[in-house]
């Protein structure tokens, strides 16, 4: 069986083949152009992983909102209850690109991080 | 008054490119304007993702990759004034801008670059019929009172157009609580990224509606609802296929026009298809010393290649300034074309090409033309002709309206090539 | 108790209520909108006609032609814009050309300025008129203004002078009794011992209320159609440009605007629901279609914006000015066009003829003058840093499209009948009206607004009272209660 996947690692959006068998295992993946969409391919057919980025408020800041990406990718499915806790987050400034807002977010080992400094 | 090397109007990432590279290639007396308060422009507000692969090997948000460009010019004496709109650009490259400090102070430059950014259509440039109520916006509008200011514009949303803003507030807006209803898309295909209509739209169960456009808009203060419709191959709502959506909000993606104010006050001659000013091979404007770069020159599909030709305008620049050859060539040129220039056309399924003329030359030894095709295709060539001569070919697995072609000719290839030059699509 | 209520403030009701400020009587205008001339006045063909097309012997046509007389000094008084940009009537064949020699004949019995051409020399002078055009007559005492700038100032001043005006208040119920009339509004109950009913399309309904009988006209709204395009330096045209009048009015016309934007439009259609100013497709096509018989080379890829009005047009083929069968209360009735020309000359009508020896009000000894709206983008460097100096905000452009500085925003939230809204801030200094049509200065405008008149953001509104454009404050930002940005 064939499966098409459109690569959402980075703007390019490899659209990439995944041949499986009757059991669902991967015999082969193609199209892609880069390792990364190999590994987005895997774990697209079993876990589908996100990258989430969102704004939490900041006092002190030159804006209401502090920028916020996480520090990998977390699974699909838990995107909503990443937003939940990261709406209940308030930054100070002076914040720096990278400083951790909110560390293991929901239990998942990834970091809410500063997207920019302020 | 006070005459500069350079003035860049505009610190987005185009302008900011343009200053580094300007300093850079030996100009140091170089002065940015940025209306806003700080350097950036709208990456501060794109918090998404995405940025940086090509020019920085990472993948950034849009507020971080605007940061490591601020980071780098702070390694120069490139002089920022924030704060400050430019109100005017005059035919004898005068600018006057103004600010809370200074007022309103009229500066003249060797060279000026304008990296001014774009705005996105809004819903009278579609004409959509209707009621005019709150809550209908174009999608960058509602990015900001999101990203930056901090609101839920609203609850139940529909978006017409799938640029890519569009299809990343409709993932942004869902994240934050709301229900988003559809996406219609008048033409049929998808204007996005592939990457947002799957995370965007596919991750949410968002339909995607295409050859559709917005036919109605009711509500009398607040948006309440709007009817969609198919639309017929001249792009006209066909009678009969209307759905209805309750909604607060209408977000419209509907294409970017660069903002073409400045070049209109100055007398610069803008293309017919890009809406921004007509360019040569070193982005310079139908005035000698003016360059043009970023989405004020044509819209862009990322934003490392708005930066790459940022950096392009500010060698330009540079160059005007301190190659006294090069600049005289240049001025003359506003006397009429010489028998080197080359004319650069779009043949079949090409949109528009960029640089719109090649001075042959003043050419460097290589040149990126740009363009943007005007269909979506698999496994096609972009040619590059001269008559019947090929001058160069391409292979291309796909094309698609929304990403930008580029193809590099070298200086070489074009000797003994006079008149006009062909882009087009072919089998 | 009131000497007079006016209701509705629109145009006419400014004037009106202007003209009483300047006597020794006390005024309360009314309007169900949230702001000054938000109705039919807000939408419309934005012309000061000549007065050469109404019926002979109307007041249409009497009001007219001495409106046209009397705006470019109200205008000049008033500190707002009138151009006088003049205009061609035009005629793509001999029937047509017919309808030209009675409308010269017309103007000539109204003293009214008119010059001929044929069609080679009317297209010298509007190098954009259609090669169809055979003939054109000029008419260049034609003006254009901003009609709600117009109604604004107009109220603003009555407002310094004493008049008192409440917005947002919707007028419910009127009754006479002892020859005091109480107006009932959804807010409360207001005496007054007369009554100018200009209430636009809903004057008949108003009227109806206090007679409770078939009011004996009957105004069933027009709805105008438009296109706006955007600002050129070489706009389309130079002069309004009308085809040869219809049965149903002036046609369509194009218009220069006083800040080189161009109107296309209107349409004329009869519309039951009073509210119903919404654009449709149809009409929309059949602008474009009809604009192209008189001028060539449109420019449709600068349309900005659409909108429609609608006009209150009444059965009776006239205005209704008249006091009614209930002694003191006065109709200012089914003002359709050229109800903004005539204006002027409806209130001086009103005042100095209905009402003479009714209305013996002496004139305020000291009457105070409105300062003009500072408008930074038509003043010299030098005077716009005097004001820099002074506020830094004149210094913070918020409008690229047309060039508007906070301070500017600030003045007209500040000023007497000052803008409440986005809308509001629009009418009056123009963030909106340029070609990103809101997209990058919205957001700042409901900051300024939010933070000026003390309110949350979410409490900003758009224009009308429900036109919220804000829902609530996002994640940890909500329990930390209004404070401003």
């Amino acid at each position: 069986m064939e499966k098409k996947l459109t690569c959402i690692v980075c703007p390019m959006g490899c659209e990439i083949t995944v041949d499986l068998d009757d059991k669902g295992n991967i015999l082969s993946i193609s199209g892609n152009t880069c390792n990364r969409g190999e590994e987005y391919a895997k774990n697209e057919l079993t876990h589908p992983m996100r990258q989430l980025t969102s704004t939490v408020g900041i006092d002190g800041g030159i804006y209401n909102r502090l920028p916020v990406i996480l520090s990998d990718n977390i699974p699909r499915e838990k995107m909503f209850d990443v937003m939940e806790a990261i709406g209940k987050v308030r930054a100070k400034a002076p914040v720096k690109r990278g400083d951790v807002i909110l560390s293991d977010v929901c239990g998942l080992g990834v970091d809410l991080l500063a997207s920019r400094s302020m | 008054m006070r005459e500069y090397e350079i003035v860049i109007i505009g610190g987005g990432s185009a302008g900011i490119a343009a200053a580094i590279a300007a300093y850079n290639k030996g100009c140091s007396d170089i002065l940015i304007l940025e209306k806003d308060k700080e350097l950036g422009g709208i990456l501060l507000q794109c918090i998404h993702n995405g940025f940086g692969l090509h020019r920085f090997k990472e993948e950034l948000a849009g507020p971080a990759y605007a940061e490591k460009w601020v980071d780098m010019l702070k390694d120069t004496d490139v002089v920022v004034k924030t704060g400050t709109t430019v109100t005017h650009l005059t035919s004898d490259k005068k600018i006057t801008y103004v600010n809370k400090d200074e007022g309103y102070v009229t500066v003249s430059a060797k060279a000026i670059i304008v990296s001014v950014g774009c705005r996105e259509r809004a819903r009278g440039n579609i004409a959509t019929p209707g009621y005019r109520p709150s809550g209908v916006w174009s999608a960058g509008t509602a990015q900001k009172y999101i990203n930056m200011q901090g609101y839920m514009v609203g609850k139940r949303v529909f978006i017409l157009g799938s640029g890519d803003i569009g299809l990343i507030m409709a993932r942004r807006m869902t994240l934050e609580g709301a229900k988003v209803l559809g996406v219609a898309e008048l033409m049929p295909y998808s204007n996005g990224l592939p990457r947002n209509m799957k995370q965007c739209l596919e991750d949410f169960d968002i339909p995607l509606y295409l050859s559709h456009t917005v036919s109605d808009i009711r509500g009398k203060d607040r948006l309440t609802g709007i009817t969609i419709s198919r639309v017929d191959e001249n792009l006209q709502p066909i009678a009969g296929t209307e759905i209805d959506f309750d909604v607060d909000t209408l977000l419209l993606s509907v294409g970017l026009i660069p903002d073409s104010a400045l070049f209109e006050e100055a007398g610069i001659e803008l293309h017919r298809k890009t809406k921004g000013p007509v360019v040569d091979e070193h982005l310079m404007t139908s005035l000698p010393g003016v360059f043009a770069c970023g989405n004020g020159l044509h819209v862009h599909d990322l934003v490392d290649f708005v930066s790459m030709e940022g950096e392009e305008a500010g060698s330009s620049a540079a160059k005007y300034v301190l190659d006294k050859d090069y600049r005289e060539a240049c001025d003359k040129r506003s006397d009429g074309e010489g028998d080197d220039t080359l004319a650069l056309v779009p043949g079949d399924g090409i949109g528009y090409v960029l640089p719109s003329k090649i001075h042959g030359s003043l050419m460097e030894d290589s040149l990126e033309i740009k363009m943007r095709v005007t269909r979506n295709d698999r496994k096609v060539k972009l040619v590059m002709k001269a008559g019947d001569k090929v001058i160069k070919s391409l292979n291309k697995p796909r094309i698609a309206p929304s990403e930008m072609e580029k193809m590099v000719v070298r200086k070489t290839e074009l000797e003994g090539i006079t008149g006009t030059v062909t882009l087009s699509v072919e089998a | 108790m009131y000497d007079i209520i006016i209701i509705g403030a629109g145009i006419n009701g400014s004037f009106l209520a202007h003209e009483l400020s300047k006597t020794e009587c006390s005024v309360l205008v009314l309007d169900k909108n949230a702001d000054v001339a938000d109705g039919a006045s807000m939408a419309n063909s934005a012309i000061v006609h000549s007065g050469h097309d109404p019926k002979p012997g109307t007041l249409k046509c009497r009001l007219n032609v001495r409106g046209n007389r009397m705006y470019p000094d109200i205008c000049k008084e008033l500190g707002v814009m009138y151009k006088n940009c003049s205009a061609f009537v035009v005629a793509t064949d001999e029937e047509e050309s017919k309808v030209l020699d009675k409308l010269i004949g017309q103007s000539n019995e109204r003293d009214i300025p008119c010059i001929e051409y044929d069609g080679d020399k009317a297209r010298e002078l509007e190098p954009n008129l259609s090669k169809n055009v055979i003939r054109a007559i000029e008419l260049p005492t034609t003006g254009i203004i901003y009609p709600w700038e117009v109604a604004i100032a107009l109220m603003e001043e009555a407002v310094m002078n004493g008049v008192e005006l409440r917005l947002s208040e919707e007028v419910t119920g009127i009754k006479k009794s002892d020859d005091v009339f109480t107006v009932s509004t959804d807010k409360g109950n207001y005496e007054s011992r007369y009554v100018l009913n200009v209430a636009g399309v809903y004057a008949d309904k108003i009227y109806e209320m206090l007679i409770g009988e078939d009011p004996g006209f009957h105004i069933t709204p027009r709805r105008g159609e438009y296109y706006v395009l955007d600002e050129m330096d070489k706009p389309p045209v130079s002069r309004v440009i009308y085809p040869v009048p219809g049965p149903n009015g002036k046609g369509v016309l194009v218009v220069p605007t006083v800040h080189g934007n161009t109107l296309l439009g209107p349409n004329s259609e009869p519309i039951e629901d009073k509210e119903a100013n919404n654009t449709t497709a149809d009409a929309l096509s059949y602008v474009k279609k009809n604009v192209c018989k008189t001028v060539d080379n449109i420019p449709f890829d600068k349309i900005i914006r659409t909108f429609a009005g609608l006009r209150p047009s009444g059965d009776t083929g006239d205005f209704v000015i008249e006091e009614s069968k209930v002694e003191g209360f006065i109709n200012v009735a089914c003002i359709e066009s050229p109800g903004l020309a005539s204006a002027p000359a409806i209130a001086e009508y009103v005042l100095t003829e209905l009402m003479k020896g009714r209305w013996t009000f002496p004139a305020k000894v000291e009457y105070k003058h409105r300062k003009p709206v500072k408008v930074l983008a038509e003043m010299s460097d030098e005077d716009k840093n005097s004001l820099v100096k002074e506020n830094p905000a004149y210094g913070e452009i918020v409008c690229r499209c047309r060039r508007v500085s906070k301070g500017e925003v600030l003045d007209v939230i500040r000023r007497p009948v000052g803008a409440t809204t986005v809308k509001g801030v629009k009418k009056r200094i123009g963030p909106g009206m340029g070609r990103c049509q809101g997209g990058f200065c919205e957001p700042l405008i409901v900051e300024i607004l939010a933070s000026e008149l003390g309110i949350a953001m979410e409490d900003v509104r758009y224009g009308s009272k429900d036109s919220y454009i804000l829902m609530d404050r996002m994640g940890a930002d909500a329990s930390h209660g209004k404070e401003q940005p």
